[in-house]
């Protein structure tokens, strides 16, 4: 088999176009570093491929969910819970799922664009409950970061002043709908903190960037904003860095090691061009990972040499280590006095406009990390699994004729039941922090590979009791919301058979730590600018390095700690340190 | 482009961002008129699951001609809107049924037992039965609590059929514009229309007037 290799010599090869490597090809290539960014999915860009104002009928299958968009046949995703031919596995029959795309931008495509800050807190979990481990750095060496990155791609919210919540530069929240205004009234009368979400949606033309149009309140982010309205990372910050002339991006190039030298210093990536089916290697003086969390740490794992016999960067033996995703669970209701709704268009932002940060001490409660609570409902466009149920609601309340009637049923009363029930079901779901354990880990299976030969991931995840108590509080806590609404839970009632409805690892696709940052390099991978401590030219900048995940979605801290790390890097090689 | 002008301009269909930023530009050149809205976006394996699922039929003619007796009893022409069948919904049935082959076994058996319980009270299978006969045998599987035992595997079965009528139907042109959902176009979100806010007896907080988006109109 012949490996083609490239002349050029890159500055820079970022492995991934996510939010963390489209992060670094912004700043580097503006930098005037020349880069090779390698993508193991096809070119997307939603001007082309678009999904976005799209009706329910264009899909044949009315916007279902299959096996290519997990997420509805409208989703701006490539890749899913399973990819063809390449499969992972599970150790001692614990549970992790994981969510791959394969496509420019990766998940920023179709993320819920909630764009939390970390705060001071997040950083120092364990000088605060003893659990896990602080990270290197704090909320200030961040901040700064933050503020880029809130300039730089925009993001809406409100000066709140929380402790734990920083502000960020925002533009102007989108008001609440009613729904909203509903929950937001009784929520906050049981001392529930109800705010403006924080998304990083454009509700007003981002200053100096001619390069993308405001929010036109389609509610329909996650098909890809056909003006570049919101933040994914392939409109935002990779199509930029392509217009320096300073990249050059391989598309359905699926990385399969990092090649080092006799001396075990990584000097390229070899990869696998999935259109030609042939093995390629580029050269570059710094290596950036930004696969995602499990997808680095494989990298890594399969990048074995006789310097490096565990992998690359593992001398502590803890890459794919510590890893966690957020904790989630989630409760439906229906609110009868918004049944017989007058009709106007309330699609909004993609997303929730009010949210509920983590209110309560957990010192106070029996498990040691909080959850933020994302709320849903209201006039949606209708989609597969619209009017499904009708028999568990049309027999409990009264129709339009103030009669209740049998459950179920069938011709013209049933027909005007979907009008009258239309838009009076809502929900919520929390997300929640785990704490980090070393026993939660991806490893390499000793005997399976994918189709391409690489080897693959096998995974080993259990939820502790910090977990499935959190889950039990969140539970609690929904199902009183709803009920000081005047509302009733329709579903997601559960109890210590199932976990109280906790999700399956995975689920909620931020899965961190897997490289994470530390002083120590005994116990970390990458230090505090996210540079292994093992190899002074290789950098993991995706949500791999995270120590812990907070109560917030990793998104924003991946994009400025990729933009902290990309500062980093062009002023060490500025140094010639690397 | 002042932002009237901006949603105008994303309202016609053309919407990319070239399009509208060349037409933010103060140059006078016209931007190209696209033919339409591209189509909606497909992968190479999605495309080729797509043809070999429509190339397929699932339901022979007689159980489609059963369902489409049912989605009719289900959702009927009235005032507002044609049937469930003006809006074709027996076609989405049967993709639904490719697509998602969980589906196969409780359609095609439900449609055996309702052709069974049809020839057993009226020697008929259920097409050829009476409307008065046929609405017999639903109202003994349409009504989940008050079902006869011996009959739940109908109701489950009805339930089903129920299900994707509701689907079917209201995400269909017909259906949307039956339901009055009247989004999914550009707009600007400006908070709760003032008479539904007065109808709830409610209002926004001074503070969420202040710091919310607002629009010059």
């Amino acid at each position: 088999m012949q490996i083609k290799k490239s002349n050029t010599n890159y500055d820079a090869i970022i492995v991934g176009s996510g939010a963390g490597g489209g992060m670094a090809a912004y700043m580097l290539s503006q930098a005037g570093l020349k880069i090779a960014l390698l993508e193991a999915g096809p070119m997307y860009d939603p001007t082309k491929n678009v999904t976005q104002l799209k009706w329910p009928w264009e899909s044949l299958r009315r916007g279902a969910s299959t096996e290519f968009r997990p997420f509805g046949d409208f989703d701006a995703s490539y890749g899913g819970w399973t990819l063809d031919g390449e499969p992972y596995t599970h150790k001692d029959g614990t549970k992790f799922d994981w969510w791959r795309s394969r496509m420019l931008g990766g998940r920023t495509n179709h993320w819920g664009r909630i764009s939390l800050r970390f705060g001071p807190k997040d950083f120092k979990r364990k000088s605060i409950d003893g659990l896990g481990e602080d990270w290197p750095i704090g909320y200030d060496d961040v901040a700064p970061y933050y503020d880029k990155v809130d300039q730089l791609i925009g993001v809406f919210g409100s000066k709140e002043n929380l402790p734990n919540e920083p502000d960020g530069i925002f533009l102007p929240p989108p008001k609440p709908r009613l729904h909203e205004m509903f929950i937001k009234e009784a929520a906050t009368s049981i001392d529930i903190p109800v705010i403006p979400s924080r998304l990083s949606i454009l509700t007003r033309p981002l200053p100096n960037n001619k390069n993308r149009g405001a929010c036109f309140f389609c509610s329909q982010c996650n098909r890809g904003c056909t003006v570049y309205g919101d933040f994914s990372s392939s409109s935002v910050l990779v199509n930029p860095s392509l217009l320096t002339g300073n990249v050059d991006l391989v598309t359905n190039a699926m990385a399969r090691e990092v090649t080092t030298d006799a001396n075990g210093k990584p000097t390229g990536v070899s990869y696998i061009n999935k259109e030609d089916m042939q093995e390629y290697t580029i050269n570059g003086k710094v290596i950036i990972l930004a696969a995602s969390a499990c997808e680095s740490a494989r990298l890594l794992l399969n990048s074995k040499s006789d310097k490096h016999p565990n992998g690359l960067a593992n001398s502590s033996n803890i890459v794919g280590k510590y890893l966690h995703d957020s904790t989630g669970a989630s409760m439906g209701g229906f609110l009868p006095k918004l049944v017989n709704r007058k009709r106007y268009n309330e699609d909004g932002v993609g997303g929730l406009h009010v949210y509920t940060p983590w209110w309560l001490d957990n010192k106070k409660l029996d498990f040691p990390r909080g959850y933020h609570i994302e709320y849903w409902g209201g006039m949606g466009m209708p989609g597969y699994g619209f009017g499904f149920g009708m028999e568990n609601l049309n027999g409990k309340y009264p129709g339009r004729n103030g009669e209740t009637k049998p459950a179920g049923g069938y011709g013209a009363s049933l027909k005007d039941d979907y009008r009258y029930f239309y838009g009076a079901s809502f929900g919520m779901a929390g997300r929640g922090e785990a704490v980090a354990r070393e026993d939660n880990y991806c490893e390499i299976d000793p005997t399976t590979v994918d189709k391409f030969g690489i080897p693959v991931l096998r995974f080993h995840y259990k939820w502790s009791d910090y977990e499935i108590k959190q889950a039990k509080h969140m539970k609690q806590t929904f199902e009183e919301i709803i009920h000081t609404m005047g509302a009733e839970v329709t579903w997601g009632k559960s109890g210590p058979e199932d976990n109280y409805g906790l999700e399956n690892p995975g689920k909620i696709i931020h899965e961190v730590g897997t490289t994470r940052m530390g002083n120590d390099p005994t116990k970390s991978i990458v230090n505090k600018y996210n540079q292994a401590h093992d190899c002074d030219n290789l950098f993991v900048v995706d949500g791999g390095a995270f120590v812990s995940q907070a109560d917030k979605n990793p998104t924003w801290t991946i994009l400025a700690l990729a933009m902290r790390a990309s500062d980093y890097i062009v002023d060490e090689l500025k140094k010639q340190n690397i | 482009m002042d932002r009237r002008k901006y949603l105008k301009t994303l309202a016609v269909g053309t919407i990319s961002a070239s399009v509208l930023l060349d037409s933010c530009q103060p140059t006078e050149t016209k931007p190209t008129q696209a033919a339409g809205p591209p189509p909606l976006d497909r992968q190479p394996l999605e495309k080729a699951r797509e043809e070999k699922l429509k190339a397929e039929q699932f339901f022979d003619p007689h159980e489609l001609a059963t369902i489409t007796v049912l989605v009719d009893i289900i959702i009927p022409r009235d005032d507002v809107s044609g049937s469930a069948s003006d809006a074709k919904v027996p076609d989405f049935i049967e993709f639904m049924a490719k697509d998602r082959p969980e589906h196969q076994i409780p359609l095609r058996g439900g449609l055996k037992w309702l052709d069974v319980q049809s020839s057993k009270r009226f020697n008929k299978v259920f097409t050829d039965c009476s409307a008065s006969q046929q609405i017999e045998i639903v109202d003994d599987i349409a009504f989940p609590e008050q079902a006869k035992p011996g009959m739940e595997q109908g109701v489950a079965f009805f339930n089903l059929v129920r299900n994707l009528t509701a689907t079917g139907f209201f995400t269909s042109e017909m259906g949307i514009k039956d339901l009055g959902y009247v989004g999914n176009r550009p707009n600007q979100w400006d908070g709760v229309p003032q008479e539904v806010l007065d109808q709830y007896g409610i209002k926004y907080d001074e503070r969420t007037l202040n710091e919310s988006v607002r629009f010059d109109s």
